[in-house]
C-alpha cells in the first residue's frame, strides 16, 4: 500500500526534481568517501590473503590477481558494498523520515495536501538507484587500486597482478554487479523508508526503526543476492 | 464554516468521541477545550482528516469531507492551514523556504512572486529579519509565528491550531493568540483552536466547545464562561483557588 502511494503521480515535478537532486547528493555523493576507503583497504587485504593462502608452486602466478578481481567484481563491489550502505544510508533514511513523523512534519505535509509518502520516499529510491552504479564503479576501481597498492609493497609483482586482473576477463561480471546493485539500492531505500514512515512514538521508536531497517535491509540483500546470483550467472 | 455532525470515533473497543455535533462559524476563533484525554485532539484530527471518524459527517461549507475521494480531499486540503503543537517546521529548510513550501508546491506564481508572498507572510508575523535562519536557530515562539506564516501563505479558508501556546511563556502566548485572532478576522477564515490555555479561552474564545469524556459538555463564548453554572466546566476552567476567587469576584460584580 505504501509503495502504491509512493509511485503515484507527483503534485509538482519541479519540487520532486529538487528533492531527487538533493537525495543523490546526500545518499550518493556523500557516500563516495566511505566507499572508496573501505574498497581500497578490502581490495588490498583480499590481494594479500589470496597471495598468502592460494599462491603455491602448483598455482599460476596470476591466480592472486585473477581471484582478487573475481571477488571484487562478483561480490564485494555490489553485495558487500550494499550491505555497508544499508548501514550508512539505510539508518540515515529511517531516522530522517522517522524523526519527521514524530515531530509532525509528515502530518504537516498531509494537511497541506501533499502526498507525503511520494514526496519523501520516491526521490530517495530514485536518487539511490541512480547513484548506485557510480558507487559500484568507485568501489571496483578503489578495490583494484588497493590491490595495486600491495604490489607497491612488493608482496606481489605488478606484472603478475596486471596479468591476473586481465586474465579471462568477462565483461558480463561487471554488468551483473551493476544489475544486482540496482535491486539492492531499491531494497535499501524502500525498506528503510517504510520503517521510518511507519514509526509511532518518540525517539526510542525512531532508534528502533533505524536498527530494524538496517537488519531487514541486510537480510533482504543477502536473500536477494542468492536469487540474483542464480538468475544472472 | 465547518459543521461537525454526530461524530463518533473508536479505537478498538474504546469510544473516544461519542456523538459530537457542533458548528464552527467563519471569521471567528473557535476553541475546543477539555482535559487531557477528553478527545479534543482526536476531534481535531478527525476534522482535518488525519483520522477517519467511525461515523458522522464533517461539512466544509456544505462539502462532506468524510465521503470525499482522495483527489477531492487533496484539493480541499489546499484550503486548509494548520499550526501544530511542535510547529512542525521542515528543519532542512530555512524560515523563508518553509513559508514558500506550500506556494512552491501548489501555486502557479513565478519564483519572484512566491518569494514576495512568503516575505509578506513573514512580515505579517514580524519575522522578516529571520528569513534566512533555520528553525533550530530561532526560539519556540518564533517557530510558532513561522508556522502561522506558512499556514496563511496560500490564503486558506480554514485554519487549525493544535495547542499553539504549548511550551510558550504567558507573554509570547498572548502575542500568538492576538496574531491568530487578527489573522482570522482579517482573512475571514474558519479557525479552530485546540487549547488548554485559559488565557486563550478568556481572550480569544469567540466560540467555545468544552468536551468531557468524548461528549460535548458545554458550548458558549468567552463572556459566558465565568457565569456558566456547568459544574464540569467551572471545575476545569477555574481549577486553582486563585481562579475560583477571581470567578466569585466577577460573578458578584
Amino acid at each position: 500500500m505504501l509503495m502504491a502511494k509512493v509511485f503515484s503521480r507527483p503534485e509538482r515535478i519541479r519540487m520532486y526534481w529538487k528533492q531527487y537532486v538533493r537525495e543523490m547528493q546526500k545518499l550518493g555523493v556523500d557516500s563516495i568517501g566511505i566507499v572508496l576507503m573501505i574498497s581500497f583497504f578490502i581490495g588490498a587485504v583480499i590481494c594479500i590473503q589470496m597471495k598468502m593462502n592460494i599462491q603455491s608452486p602448483w598455482m599460476p602466478r596470476f591466480s592472486t590477481g585473477y581471484t582478487t578481481r573475481e571477488i571484487l567484481l562478483l561480490e564485494f563491489s555490489s553485495s558487500i558494498m550494499c550491505l555497508i550502505l544499508a548501514g550508512k544510508v539505510g539508518s540515515n533514511i529511517a531516522s530522517e523520515i522517522g524523526t519527521m513523523r514524530v515531530t509532525q512534519q509528515i502530518d504537516a505535509l498531509d494537511i497541506m495536501g501533499v502526498n507525503s509518502a511520494a514526496y519523501l520516499i520516491l526521490p530517495k529510491i530514485l536518487g539511490l538507484v541512480t547513484m548506485i552504479p557510480v558507487l559500484v564503479t568507485f568501489s571496483m576501481v578503489a578495490g583494484l587500486g588497493g590491490a595495486y597498492g600491495i604490489s607497491f609493497m612488493g608482496i606481489i609483482s605488478a606484472e603478475d597482478l596486471t596479468f591476473g586482473l586481465q586474465h579471462s576477463f568477462n565483461v558480463w561480471f561487471v554488468w551483473m554487479s551493476y544489475i544486482k546493485s540496482f535491486f539492492f539500492a531499491f531494497i535499501i531505500a524502500s525498506v528503510s523508508s517504510f520503517y521510518g514512515y511507519t514509526v509511532e512514538g518518540g525517539s526510542v521508536e525512531v532508534g528502533k526503526a533505524s536498527t530494524d531497517s538496517v537488519v531487514h535491509c541486510s537480510m533482504l540483500i543477502l536473500f536477494a543476492d542468492i536469487f540474483l546470483t542464480q538468475i544472472l550467472s | 464554516m465547518i459543521e461537525v455532525q454526530n461524530i463518533h470515533k473508536s479505537f478498538e473497543d474504546k469510544d473516544v468521541l461519542k456523538g459530537i455535533t457542533t458548528t464552527f462559524p467563519a471569521g471567528q476563533t473557535n476553541l475546543i477545550i477539555g482535559q487531557s484525554g477528553s478527545g479534543k485532539t482526536v476531534l481535531m484530527k478527525c476534522i482535518v482528516g488525519l483520522l477517519e471518524p467511525t461515523s458522522g459527517k464533517i461539512l466544509y461549507d456544505g462539502r462532506d469531507f468524510v465521503g470525499m475521494g482522495k483527489r477531492e480531499k487533496a484539493l480541499l486540503r489546499r484550503e486548509m492551514g494548520m499550526i501544530f503543537q511542535s510547529a512542525a517546521l521542515f528543519d532542512s529548510m530555512t524560515v523563508l523556504e518553509n513559508v514558500m513550501f506550500p506556494l512552491d508546491m501548489f501555486s502557479a506564481m513565478t519564483l519572484r512572486d512566491r518569494t514576495r508572498r512568503a516575505q509578506q507572510c513573514l512580515d505579517r508575523v514580524n519575522l522578516l529579519d529571520a528569513q534566512k535562519k533555520y528553525p533550530d536557530e530561532i526560539s519556540g515562539g518564533m517557530q510558532k509565528r513561522v508556522a502561522i506564516a506558512r499556514a496563511i501563505a496560500l490564503n486558506p479558508k480554514y485554519l487549525f491550531c493544535d495547542e499553539p501556546n504549548s511550551g510558550l511563556d504567558p507573554k509570547t502566548s498572548l502575542v500568538i493568540d492576538a496574531l491568530i485572532h487578527d489573522i482570522t478576522t482579517e482573512y475571514q477564515m474558519t479557525t479552530i483552536i485546540n487549547t488548554h490555555d485559559m488565557n486563550s479561552v478568556m481572550g480569544i474564545g469567540d466560540s467555545i466547545i468544552f468536551i468531557k469524556e468524548g461528549f460535548q459538555e458545554w458550548t458558549g463564548d468567552k463572556t459566558q464562561v465565568a457565569t456558566s453554572d456547568n459544574q464540569a466546566l467551572t471545575d476545569f476552567i477555574f481549577a486553582s483557588d486563585l481562579l475560583k476567587k477571581a470567578r466569585q469576584a466577577f460573578v458578584q460584580v
